[in-house]
């Protein structure tokens, strides 16, 4: 895998829960129904208090107005990221929202295997706390190859955490994928 | 090899001698539970994977639940509803329990129990986060998202990791004042909302086991809120007289080895805790009643299923007995079967659901409720700038309605005091 994924980063705080990546009250929505399920990326982030919203400052609206898609395609998350509920349109709306990669110290395990099981995104662990170092709106590019991150930015480069167990099902696309490259169904 | 209970029941699901924390391992399910918020994309995608002609691994291990926005005006929610009474009736499923109908149940974890569905030594699979619940069970009982649930419908099988587990002891005799949820509540404080990430954590001691289930699914409930895998307490007496009303099934009881390993022990003396609450926005924001006291509120609940069980009423009645409520509460049970306990039970003569009406409280229909705040036409949902205490086990921003609301977590006993005051009150002061 050589892929490289270059975009902007959004950064959030420690503790970002189901209910602030995707609030209740929008779970109604079809997940498959290609114009309905666009709700997901317009609400997505959108229960993030909004002062915690775009850190360091603060104040920044993931998604601007009526669209679907964000401007930033890395979160740069704390530790805890995606705990809460078991909803899996919490990966579902961020990557309709245009989400490429999460990273963050750690993550709830549900939310964790969703966003692998299901395909919706590259969840990669740091050893160290990055949501200080890098500031939201700082150009990324992130090398999948040698779990590197380099803030363009900032002229900084982080190690990411390999994604060991979970790399042949990110490869073969989702769960189902992987079990039929390897006749479990 | 020396093991704890959720190893050897998860070493026996993935048909292995032995099984390690960390590592992957292939489980037969034994139950996959489903609700009317995941029921539907999860019979979607298992439809697109499988194929139009795709069959259900083994019907007679698939429960679903309507329970979540059920009494709604809400049309996308009435769909996802109508989406598994459809499902339901054109696979011919055994285990559907249709709203509307006398097989409504309410909230699926307390079905899930009532049903017989819990039987110790078995694995299930749920997609809701508080599926450990069940864990109480002394089973192993985790939440999974929708693809892993569809994954299961077609396989009857999941890839899981090992947890390593943590063990929690409480000493000593529980005091009246004490309940399930302040323990748990005081877990969480020591551990914090990620202490038990990828982990298990196991519940044990005399105060443990002195609890009937309902108090015992109290605590494993809010297991996920520390992150956890799942939460467990091996079966006794207690579970397999329960069980054995309930279900004919076989069963198997499995035991932590004395000397089995634990990533930490944490001992309590209940004696010594103190009524508890988690102050807004996070189930681990800990803090004593005592040292909130007096905070004016504006709405007091008690339901979910955490905080909704007979226990639970029969603990808010013993404090709400004689009293009026100052504020609006809300007393929502979690099935219809404790619904009419709350008919048939009685604290000094009267039966619960005539001290809860004589001192003002709203009664409302078994469901999820305000617990997740849920489309606008909720009952109890907190809307703007609202103080809430609440028996339910969340309250990150927006959980209850709007983000602008604050909300307190607490036992029956405390919320029931709170709502004679108008502010929260320690229980201390009406036992
Ligand atoms: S009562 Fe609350 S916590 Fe329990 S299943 Fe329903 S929404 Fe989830």
């Amino acid at each position: 895998m050589e892929k490289v994924i270059k975009g902007k980063a959004f950064v959030l705080g420690n503790n970002v829960d189901t209910d602030q990546i995707i609030p209740a009250e929008h779970l109604v929505y079809s997940l498959s129904d290609p114009i309905e399920s666009k709700n997901y990326g317009k609400f997505a982030f959108s229960g993030v208090p909004i002062k915690d919203a775009g850190l360091p400052l603060g104040g920044v609206p993931f998604i601007v107005g009526n669209n679907f898609t964000s401007q930033f395609n890395i979160i740069i998350g704390g530790s805890n990221f995606g705990c809460g509920s078991s909803r899996e349109h919490a990966p579902f709306a961020l990557k309709v929202a245009g989400v490429e990669v999460i990273i963050a110290e750690s993550y709830a395990r549900i939310f964790y295997r969703n966003s692998v099981d299901g395909g919706f995104l590259i969840p990669y662990e740091t050893g160290i706390k990055l949501n200080d170092k890098i500031s939201t709106g700082d150009d990324l590019e992130i090398v999948l190859s040698d779990n590197k991150l380099r803030n363009i930015t900032k002229s900084e480069e982080y190690d990411l955490n390999p994604l060991g167990d979970i790399l042949p099902i990110i490869e073969a696309g989702n769960i189902f994928e992987y079990a039929k490259l390897n006749n479990l169904i | 090899m020396q093991m704890t209970i959720t190893e050897k029941i998860l070493s026996k699901s993935a048909g292995k001698k032995n099984v390690k924390p960390g590592e992957n391992v292939w489980l037969d399910v034994d139950v996959l539970m489903t609700h009317d918020v995941c029921g539907p994309p999860t019979i979607e995608i298992w439809k697109k994977e499988f194929g139009e002609n795709a069959k259900i691994w083994d019907k007679d291990k698939l429960v679903i639940f309507p329970d979540h926005y059920i009494f709604t005006k809400n049309s996308h929610a009435n769909r996802n509803v109508e989406i598994l009474r459809q499902f339901a009736k054109d696979y011919n499923l055994p285990n559907y329990y249709d709203v509307g109908t006398a097989d409504y149940k309410g909230v699926c974890h307390i079905a899930l129990a009532e049903e017989g569905f819990n039987l110790p030594g078995t694995v299930l699979f749920g997609t809701d986060s508080h599926t450990c619940t069940s864990g109480a069970f002394g089973m192993f009982a985790t939440g999974v998202g929708n693809t892993d649930a569809a994954f299961i419908l077609g396989t009857g099988k999941i890839w899981e990791r090992i947890p390593e587990s943590i063990k929690f002891v409480f000493n000593g005799e529980l005091p009246k004042y004490l309940t399930a949820k302040d323990l748990i509540l005081q877990v969480l404080g020591d551990i914090t909302t990620d202490g038990g990430t990828y982990c298990a954590l196991e519940f044990d001691g005399e105060a443990v086991f002195e609890m009937d289930m309902n108090e015992r699914m109290t605590l494993t409930n809010m297991a996920i809120e520390g992150g956890a895998m799942n939460g467990i307490i091996k079966a006794d007496e207690v579970t397999m007289n329960y069980v054995k009303a309930r279900t004919y099934k076989p069963y198997e009881i499995f035991e932590s080895d004395d000397d089995a390993k634990y990533k930490s022990i944490y001992n309590y003396d209940v004696s010594k805790l103190e009524p508890l609450v988690a102050k807004p926005h996070s189930p681990d924001n800990k803090d004593t009643v005592r040292n909130v006291e007096g905070t004016k509120l504006t709405k007091c609940y008690i339901g979910s299923c955490t905080g909704g069980k007979l226990s639970d009423f029969t603990n808010a009645a013993k404090i709400i007995y004689g009293n009026r409520v100052k504020v609006p509460t809300f007393i929502v049970p979690a099935s219809t079967l404790i619904s009419r306990q709350l008919e048939e039970e009685k604290f000094n003569g009267i039966s619960l659901k005539q001290i809860f009406e004589n001192a003002g409280c709203y009664i409302a229909q078994s469901s999820c409720a305000a617990c997740l705040g849920g489309p606008s036409d909720t009952i109890g949902r907190a809307v703007d700038g609202e103080v809430v205490i609440s028996t339910t086990n969340r309250n990150f921003p927006g959980r209850m309605g709007s983000k602008k609301s604050d909300v307190y977590l607490a036992s029956p006993l405390t919320v029931a005091a709170s709502a004679i005051r108008g502010s929260i009150t320690d229980p201390r002061d009406y036992l």
